[in-house]
């Protein structure tokens, strides 16, 4: 064997080994030329110049500041805007305590329905192969795309006074509509895909290998499921409570059409929130707002502390 | 029988408990959104068609729609500007509170809406800390249709941005450098070969922004001032019918609305299958 | 245990994954399942598991009808071809499972767990990594793992899935030994699917070949290789020679001439000849009844080299085996005879 030079190696400068990607040039020599005169370090292909990357980062800072940090911090120094006796005054008033309450057990409700709701819907999706699946997928993800209004309207219609069966719900006195019952209902319709939708796409992935493997080891289906699916999607379950359990504790439209704003009765805390600032309240107004937004600060945390634990399984 | 071929499993499995959660499902999604759904429909059906007509067609629901429709458009236009600008400041580039401003892009999504709401009337009323820089030039934000585009930007932007994100994340550095080495220029490449690519997640991202506004409640009304023929959105209007125990009226424009969501969704759907046909995902 | 598998047919769709399939599996003997992808080797197994059912046909374990049962009531140890090891439970918990899951009255003692699954680790050499998590453990002892896993539930029939399937060539090979060392040692029925016919050769006691989801052939591995019954098996194990010819008069003959071979008495007609590279015999003289042609070339190393022939006034090249003592170059004319071969009638 003897290695044949076919051609001189090109002369190329020592400070420029990569073939820089803004420059237009495709002749070789003028390359090198070019080089010579304007020494560059190694440029990445994918790497935008400088200003570039100056006014963009600029415009994507100046466009959430404006957007996102203002209006929470707006929210931070309207509810201490009378010192922190009155923010805690605010928020120990017994009508605004009775709508922490309120929020707080709708909220449960609603998590707890759509746990036990999403993880079945999801072993039924994500384990069996089915026609019509991606009608049902589309189904349960539907809520998403109505507007919380009509989500209370719906009810309304339903269980309402002149609704398809309000009139034997009076007569037998069962109160939904502007009572606990309609405001669970209409949490439970807003929130309905969070869980579900987190579910299908893992389970989907991890198969049924697993499942497959304790069965014939003599494990029953449920021994199966608590066992071995379980904790394979404990922290997307948890992920989807999160988000569950923020959009039930905040929900307003649905809501609102449902409750009947009976203060201290039917008041969740984001229309307690509405109540005292249409009634001029607007400190006390922000103070519950505040708690509402940290609670939603929380959630983002423990959102991302949740993701890195889902990247890592 | 077509029935018995639908939702029927199509290979028997080991894995337990078809029958009995498929049915759960089914019960569950019924009870929940399809018949109260369905409900909605059904009450419609109890006006005449000129009732209905008449309802819809009115000075100030026609002026609600028109509002509603116009300037949801308008602020998911916005973000289709500049939610690609965040995505890539924040996927491309390493700068000193990167990790936070990926992070508060979610804050529309989780602060609740009547929050944001107050918030924002705060914020741009005329005594307000932005609101009252606008005053001397002459420019009103707050209780005037500008108020409800500014809500609708806030409430649109994380859409347009978790939409794009993972798609601009996954995209393989070799068609860049490709396109590079072939002798294209950045704003080229960008232009040729990253805009087309992310072209279906951002339609979709617009889509699904649009979608959430022309439903959203809370974080306009305390901004929107709320004049009728001025300020007024479609769910308030709804609820302002339901107030006044106009039921009829309430479920007409309820319809109309849900509709229009269904038609919206249709869309983001066939965006959705376009936009991982185009990045080579398989469904 | 002993496993008569009568008429199973399987379909999925219009495609029939299983089409009336034969077998008895002996009791105690090491099985391989052998076929391209898609021959239904898989399904075969599956259905012996308890993991899918046949349209039609009977499965008997010792007599007894095993479709009647679960999975979990088969005693059968499964290990599959990605392992299916529980990722959240350590390697203990992991070989632990089938015992824990018992109902109360059937369960060990934990004293007894412990004891079975330390046993268990020792037999498959991995005992020190008991609390270790399937994702921290390589191809090769995960592989391991699983087999010690579906013992640990005293399995009657032990089923593996492509075993070796995800492993790189040298750990394959090391496995192997191994898996045929614990085997003659358990002496607990098993049957392994496997797409490689070298492993199936090194392995099986007997091996059953599948294609298209029929049985072609069952037997030892020596005989499966010499006496291949269809010409399928004879392509799919070993290297083929296969020549197109024609029987007449019980001579063969090939591009019109007869070529020296007796037809064992296949029917005249149009026929394909198969032979092994190796036994291709050169023939010192020139020879009217044989068949000839020119040394195209000439690789390999070690005692034997590899020849490339191409035959007569055809295109035809083939590939025979030659020991190293032989001269030969590249144009020379080579006269070939077949020592041992089989005759395929061709089938309109």
């Amino acid at each position: 064997m003897c290695s044949v030079q076919v051609t001189a190696p090109m002369k190329i400068n020592p400070k420029a080994p990569g073939i820089s990607a803004s420059l237009p040039a495709p002749i070789p020599a003028q390359l090198s030329t070019q080089a010579a005169a304007a020494p560059r370090h190694r440029v990445d292909a994918r790497e935008d110049a400088p200003w570039v990357r100056f006014i963009v980062v600029a415009v994507a800072v100046a466009f959430m500041g404006l957007f996102v940090v203002l209006p929470l911090a707006c929210v931070m120094t309207e509810a201490f805007a009378k010192g922190v006796a009155a923010y805690f005054a605010a928020l120990t008033d017994p009508d605004t305590l009775a709508a922490i309450t309120l929020t707080l057990l709708a909220a449960a409700i609603s998590v707890v329905a759509n746990v036990v709701f999403g993880v079945i819907a999801a072993w039924a999706i994500a384990k069996f192969d089915f026609s019509g699946k991606n009608l049902l997928i589309a189904l349960i993800e539907l809520p998403f795309s109505v507007s919380p209004v009509i989500a209370g309207l719906v009810f309304v219609l339903l269980f309402g006074l002149q609704g398809y069966f309000g009139g034997w719900l009076l007569a037998h006195h069962v109160k939904i509509i502007f009572a606990l019952p309609a405001i669970a209902l209409a949490t439970i319709f807003v929130t309905f895909p969070f869980v579900v939708r987190e579910l299908v796409p893992l389970m989907q992935e991890q198969g049924t290998e697993e499942e497959e493997a304790a069965l014939s080891l003599g494990a029953s289906g449920l021994t199966t499921f608590f066992r071995v699916t379980l904790p394979n999607i404990k922290w997307a379950l948890l992920y989807g409570v999160l988000l569950c359990n923020a959009r039930a504790m905040g929900e307003f439209g649905a809501v609102s059409v449902v409750s009947g704003h009976i203060r201290g009765q039917t008041l969740t805390m984001p229309l307690q929130v509405e109540t005292l600032y249409d009634g001029y309240q607007i400190t006390a107004a922000f103070a519950v707002a505040s708690l509402l937004a940290q609670l939603a600060i929380v959630s983002l945390i423990v959102k991302v502390v949740l993701e890195a634990r889902l990247e890592r399984d | 029988m077509s029935t018995a071929a639908f939702l029927r499993r199509r290979t028997p499995s080991v894995i337990p408990g078809f029958g009995l959660t498929l049915g759960v499902t089914l019960l569950w999604l019924s009870l929940i959104v399809l018949i109260p759904l369905a409900g909605l429909f059904l009450k419609t059906t109890e006006l005449t068609l000129a009732q209905f007509w008449t309802v819809i067609t009115s000075r100030r629901v026609l002026h609600a729609f028109e509002l509603s429709f116009g300037l949801s458009l308008a602020a998911a236009a916005v973000n289709l500007v500049f939610g690609p600008v965040v995505v890539w400041a924040v996927v491309r580039y390493r700068f000193p509170g990167r990790r936070l401003l990926d992070a508060i892009v979610d804050i529309p999504f989780a602060l609740p809406t009547a929050v944001a709401g107050i918030a924002l009337t705060a914020l741009y009323a005329p005594s307000g800390w932005i609101g009252g820089l606008l005053a001397p030039l002459g420019v009103k934000v707050a209780f005037t249709p500008l108020g409800i585009f500014i809500a609708l930007i806030f409430i649109g932007l994380p859409f347009v941005v978790r939409t794009v994100q993972p798609v601009l994340e996954d995209l393989d550095s070799q068609y860049e450098e490709a396109a590079a080495s072939l002798g294209a220029g950045r704003w080229t490449t960008v232009r040729r070969v990253v805009l087309p690519t992310i072209l279906p997640a951002l339609l979709t991202g617009f889509a699904l922004a649009f979608a959430r506004a022309v439903g959203e409640y809370g974080s306009v009304i305390f901004i929107a001032g709320n004049l009728p023929n001025v300020s007024e959105i479609v769910p308030l209007l709804i609820v302002i019918r339901l107030q006044e125990f106009h039921y009829a009226d309430a479920t007409a424009i309820g319809a109309v609305m849900l509709v229009a969501s269904f038609i919206l969704l249709f869309l983001v759907n066939g965006l959705r299958r376009w936009s991982e046909l185009r990045i080579g995902k398989r469904t | 245990m002993k496993i008569s598998i009568a008429d199973v047919s399987k379909r999925f769709g219009a495609f029939a994954a299983l089409d009336r399939v034969n077998l008895e599996v002996r009791s105690g003997e090491l099985l391989a399942l052998l076929g391209p992808s898609g021959s239904g080797k898989t399904t075969l197994l599956r259905i012996i598991a308890g993991l899918d059912w046949p349209d039609e046909g009977q499965v008997l374990f010792d007599g007894e009808d095993a479709l009647a049962r679960s999975a979990g009531e088969r005693h059968v140890g499964l290990v599959f071809q990605h392992y299916a090891l529980f990722r959240h439970m350590t390697v203990f918990e992991n070989i632990a499972f089938g015992l824990r899951v018992r109902p109360r009255r059937a369960r060990p003692s934990e004293a007894e767990i412990r004891a079975r699954v330390q046993k268990l680790l020792g037999l498959v050499q991995l005992g020190w990594l008991a609390d270790r998590y399937p994702n921290q453990l390589s191809g090769g002892q995960r592989q391991r793992i699983a087999l010690a896993r579906a013992l640990a539930i005293g399995p009657r029939l032990l089923l593996l899935d492509e075993p070796f399937g995800a492993l790189d060539a040298k750990v394959r090979k090391e496995l192997r030994r191994w898996l045929r060392d614990l085997h003659s040692e358990m002496h607990v029925t098993s049957i392994f699917v496997t797409h490689d016919q070298e492993e199936a050769m090194e392995v099986a006691d007997r091996v059953v070949v599948m294609d298209k989801g029929r049985i072609e052939q069952v037997g030892m591995p020596q005989q499966v290789y010499e006496q291949p019954r269809t010409p399928f098996v004879h392509e799919f194990i070993g290297e083929s020679i296969m020549l197109p010819v024609v029987v007449l008069n019980n001579t063969v003959h090939f591009e019109g001439r007869p070529i020296g071979v007796d037809a064992q008495g296949a029917p005249d007609g149009v026929a394909t000849l198969f032979a092994r590279p190796f036994n291709m015999t050169i023939l010192r003289d020139a020879a009217s009844d044989s068949l000839h042609g020119e040394v195209r070339g000439i690789h390999g190393i070690g005692p034997a080299r590899r020849i490339d022939v191409a035959l007569g006034g055809t295109q035809t090249v083939i590939e025979i085996d030659a020991p190293r003592s032989h001269n030969c170059a590249i144009g020379q004319l080579l006269y070939l005879r077949p020592a041992q071969y089989q005759l395929f009638p061709s089938e309109f």
